[in-house]
C-alpha cells in the first residue's frame, strides 16, 4: 500500500496543498496521511485544527472516497520534524506542502521551513504554491 | 474638601509625562493581564527595582494602571478563550465564554469593558469619598488595634484564597517565617540569617516577590509546556444591542455593590464578590434558560464586581497601610522603597501623592475603555507568543532586578531557592499571595505587636483592650472558624442534589483554576 503525505494548515497554501494531495492519492491509489502539527509552546496556535475545522477537514476527506488519517503531533518539534517522522514511519512515497512566497530577509530571519522540509525528508516532495488569486 | 484634593490630583496626574506612565501601566496591565500566569502583582514585582529612579507619583501612576488594566485583560482572555488570566475571571469565564462560542463575542467584551469603566468609576469615586473619612476614624487606632486589623487581614486573606484553608494558611507562615529573617529592629537581634552579613538586612522584597511570583511560574510553565494549545474564539458578532443594554446596566450596579465593600474589607481580593454577583444574577434574571448558554448578566455583574472590589482593596492600603491583595502588598512594598509609609497618616504627609494616584485611577480606567475594545485582536495575537521566549525574557528580567537591588551575587541565589520553593507552591496548590501579604504586613504587624506589649509591660490583655480590637479579633476567629464549621453544618443538611449542583460548580471552578492556577 502506498502512502500520500500532506502537511495542511487552514490557510490558502494549506488548501493547495490538500487538494493536490487528495489527486496525487487517487491517481496512485494511495492511503493519504494528512498531517496538522504544533509545537505547543504557545498558548494560542492558530494553525492547528480543532472543532469545527477538524470536522470539516475530516467531511471532506470522507466526501474525497479516499482512505485517510489525519495525524496531529503536539511533541514541541517542527513541522519540518515532524512531516520528516511521518514521511519515515508510513514509508511514503510522496509528501505534498504548501509554499509561500518569502523575501530574501524573512528567510534569513525566520528561516524557510519548506528548504527544511526538502533537505529533510527521504521521499520525492511535491512543493505547491497557492494560486496568486487566493493569496 | 475631597473634592478639591481630588482636583489638585487631577492637576497632578494630567501633566504629559504623568499621562504617558498611565498609558504605559494600562497597556502593561493588559497585557499581562491577557496572558495567563502572568498578573499584575508579578509586573509590579519586576518593575519595583526599574522604578526606583522614577518619581514616586509617575512610579504609582504606572502601577495603578497595571493593577486596573490587568483586570481588564483578564475578562479577554476568559471570554475568549475560556482561560482565566486571573482567578478573579473565573466567573466571567463561565458566561463569557459559551457567549463567545454563541457568536457574541463581541457583546460579550464590550459589557466587560463598559461595565468595569461603570463600577471602576463608581468604585474609584466612593475610594476618594471613603478615604479622608476612614483616615479620621483610622488615627484613633492604637498599636494593639493595628495588630488585631493586622491578624484579620491574615486570617481572612489565607482562608479565603486557594484551593483549602490549610494550605492558604501555610502559606502565610512561609511568608511570615520569610519577613522575620534580619535584624529585629526592636533588639538589634539576629534572626535566622545563618552567619551571612548580607541577611542582616533582611531578604529584599523584591526579590522574594519576583522568586515566587515569576520564577516559580516560569518553572511551573516549563515543567508542563507540552500540554499543547487551547482554542481562541473569534470576537465576532453585533455590538452589544439595545435590550443587552437594558439588561447589562443592573447587574453592572449590583456589582459595584457587592464588588466594593469586599475589596475595602480585609476579606482577600475579588473573588467572594465576583462569585456573589454571578449568583445574584442567576437568580435575579428574568431569562433563567440562558444561564450556563452565555447569559449577558453573568458577564456584565462579575466583571464589575471585579473591578470594583480592585478600587476597594485600596481603601485599607491607602487609609490604614494594610493590604489585602497580592498586588496591594507589592505596591505598599513600593511605598517602603521610597520612603513613605503608609498607615493614617498617609493622606496628611503624602495628600498629593495619594490625590495624584486616585486621579490616575480615573484616568487609567478611561484610558482602558478606549484602548481596549479597539485593540482585543492585538491582546489576543499575545498568546500567540512561543512560550519560552516569553518565560526566557521573564526570567532574564527577574534576575536583573533581584540583581539590581543590592548589587549582590546572594540575591541571585536566594532568587533561585525561592523560585524553587515557588514552583513547588504552585504545583501543590498552596496560593502565593498569602505568603508575599504575609512577607510584607508580618513585620509592620510585629512591630505593632512589640510596642504595644512594650507599653502595657508584657501584659497580654492589651491586645484586648479595646472594643475596636476585641470586634476585629472576633472576625478573624470567625473567618478562620467559619468556614470549618459552615462547612460541617452543610454537609448535614444539603440535600443530594444541591451537593451534586454545587460540586458541579465546584468543578468548573476548579477546573479552569487548576488550567492557570490561582494567580494573583
Amino acid at each position: 500500500m502506498s502512502v500520500v503525505v500532506v502537511g495542511y494548515v487552514p490557510h490558502a497554501r494549506g488548501r493547495a496543498a490538500l487538494e493536490h494531495a487528495v489527486l496525487e492519492a487517487h491517481r496512485r491509489d494511495a492511503l493519504l496521511v494528512v498531517v496538522n502539527s504544533s509545537r505547543g509552546d504557545a498558548l494560542v496556535d492558530e494553525e492547528f485544527l480543532r472543532g469545527d475545522q477538524l470536522r470539516a477537514l475530516h467531511d471532506e476527506l470522507t466526501a474525497s472516497g479516499l482512505r485517510t488519517e489525519v495525524r496531529q503531533p503536539v511533541r514541541g518539534r517542527d513541522v519540518a520534524e515532524e512531516l520528516a517522522d511521518a514521511c519515515r514511519e508510513t514509508d511514503a512515497e510522496l509528501l505534498v506542502i504548501g509554499l509561500r512566497k518569502r523575501s530574501a530577509v524573512g528567510k534569513l530571519l525566520m528561516g524557510s521551513a519548506a528548504q527544511r522540509i526538502l533537505l529533510d525528508v527521504d521521499c520525492p516532495v511535491l512543493g505547491v504554491k497557492t494560486p496568486p488569486h487566493e493569496a | 474638601m475631597a473634592i478639591a484634593d481630588l482636583l489638585g490630583g487631577f492637576a497632578d496626574a494630567l501633566t504629559p509625562v504623568n499621562l504617558l506612565f498611565a498609558l504605559l501601566g494600562v497597556l502593561l496591565g493588559t497585557a499581562v493581564g491577557v496572558l495567563p500566569g502572568i498578573g499584575p502583582a508579578m509586573t509590579v514585582a519586576l518593575l519595583l527595582p526599574a522604578t526606583y529612579v522614577l518619581e514616586p507619583t509617575s512610579a504609582l501612576i504606572m502601577f495603578a494602571g497595571i493593577y486596573y488594566g490587568g483586570m481588564y485583560g483578564g475578562s479577554t482572555t476568559s471570554i475568549l478563550l475560556n482561560t482565566p488570566g486571573e482567578s478573579a475571571s473565573i466567573m466571567t469565564a463561565l458566561e463569557g465564554n459559551k457567549m463567545a462560542k454563541a457568536g457574541r463575542g463581541s457583546a460579550a467584551l464590550a459589557t466587560a469593558a463598559i461595565g468595569s469603566f461603570v463600577a471602576g468609576t463608581i468604585a474609584t469615586l466612593l475610594l476618594a469619598l471613603v478615604a479622608p473619612t476612614l483616615v479620621q476614624v483610622a488615627i484613633n487606632v492604637t498599636t494593639a488595634d493595628y495588630f488585631a486589623l493586622a491578624v484579620l487581614a491574615f486570617v481572612a486573606v489565607a482562608s479565603v484564597l486557594g484551593s483549602s484553608p490549610l494550605r492558604g494558611l501555610a502559606a502565610l507562615c512561609l511568608g511570615l517565617y520569610l519577613g522575620l529573617v534580619g535584624t529585629d529592629v526592636l533588639s538589634g537581634q539576629e534572626r535566622f540569617t545563618l552567619g551571612i552579613p548580607q541577611l542582616s538586612d533582611g531578604i529584599d522584597v523584591v526579590v522574594v516577590a519576583v522568586a515566587l511570583f515569576a520564577v516559580g511560574e516560569a518553572l511551573y510553565v516549563a515543567s508542563r509546556l507540552r500540554k499543547g494549545s487551547v482554542q481562541v474564539i473569534d470576537h465576532k458578532g453585533s455590538w452589544m444591542t439595545r435590550d443587552d443594554w437594558r439588561r447589562s446596566w443592573k447587574p453592572w450596579l449590583r456589582g459595584t455593590a457587592y464588588g466594593f465593600p469586599f475589596g475595602v474589607m480585609p476579606a482577600g481580593g475579588a473573588e467572594i464578590p465576583t462569585f456573589l454577583s454571578y449568583a445574584t444574577e442567576k437568580k435575579l434574571t428574568k431569562h433563567p434558560e440562558e444561564f450556563g448558554h452565555g447569559a449577558i448578566e453573568g458577564v456584565a455583574g462579575p466583571e464589575a464586581a471585579n473591578n470594583a472590589s480592585a478600587a476597594g482593596v485600596l481603601v485599607p492600603l491607602l487609609t490604614l497601610g494594610i493590604p489585602t491583595s497580592a498586588t496591594a502588598a507589592i505596591i505598599l512594598a513600593a511605598f517602603q522603597g521610597y520612603g513613605i509609609q503608609p498607615g493614617p497618616t498617609l493622606l496628611t504627609t503624602e495628600g498629593p501623592l495619594v490625590w495624584a494616584l486616585i486621579a490616575s485611577l480615573f484616568i487609567g480606567n478611561a484610558m482602558l475603555l478606549v484602548l481596549n475594545l479597539p485593540l482585543v485582536g492585538l491582546w489576543v495575537k499575545l498568546l500567540r507568543i512561543p512560550r519560552p521566549y516569553l518565560y526566557a525574557g521573564i526570567l532574564t528580567f527577574a534576575s536583573l532586578g533581584s540583581f539590581a537591588v543590592n548589587a549582590d551575587p546572594l540575591d541571585l541565589v536566594i532568587l533561585l531557592a525561592l523560585g524553587l520553593l515557588g514552583f513547588a507552591m504552585r504545583r501543590f496548590g498552596w496560593p502565593v499571595a498569602p505568603a508575599v501579604i504575609g512577607l510584607i504586613l508580618g513585620p509592620i504587624a510585629e512591630t505593632n505587636l512589640r510596642r504595644a506589649l512594650a507599653i502595657s509591660d508584657g501584659d497580654l490583655s492589651v491586645l484586648v483592650d479595646s472594643w475596636f480590637s476585641r470586634v476585629v479579633l472576633a472576625l478573624a476567629l470567625l473567618a478562620l472558624v467559619g468556614p470549618v464549621v459552615l462547612r460541617a453544618v452543610r454537609g448535614r443538611r444539603a440535600t443530594p442534589a444541591e451537593v451534586d449542583q454545587a460540586q458541579e460548580e465546584d468543578r468548573e471552578v476548579q477546573k479552569a483554576a487548576n488550567r492557570e492556577g490561582w494567580g494573583a
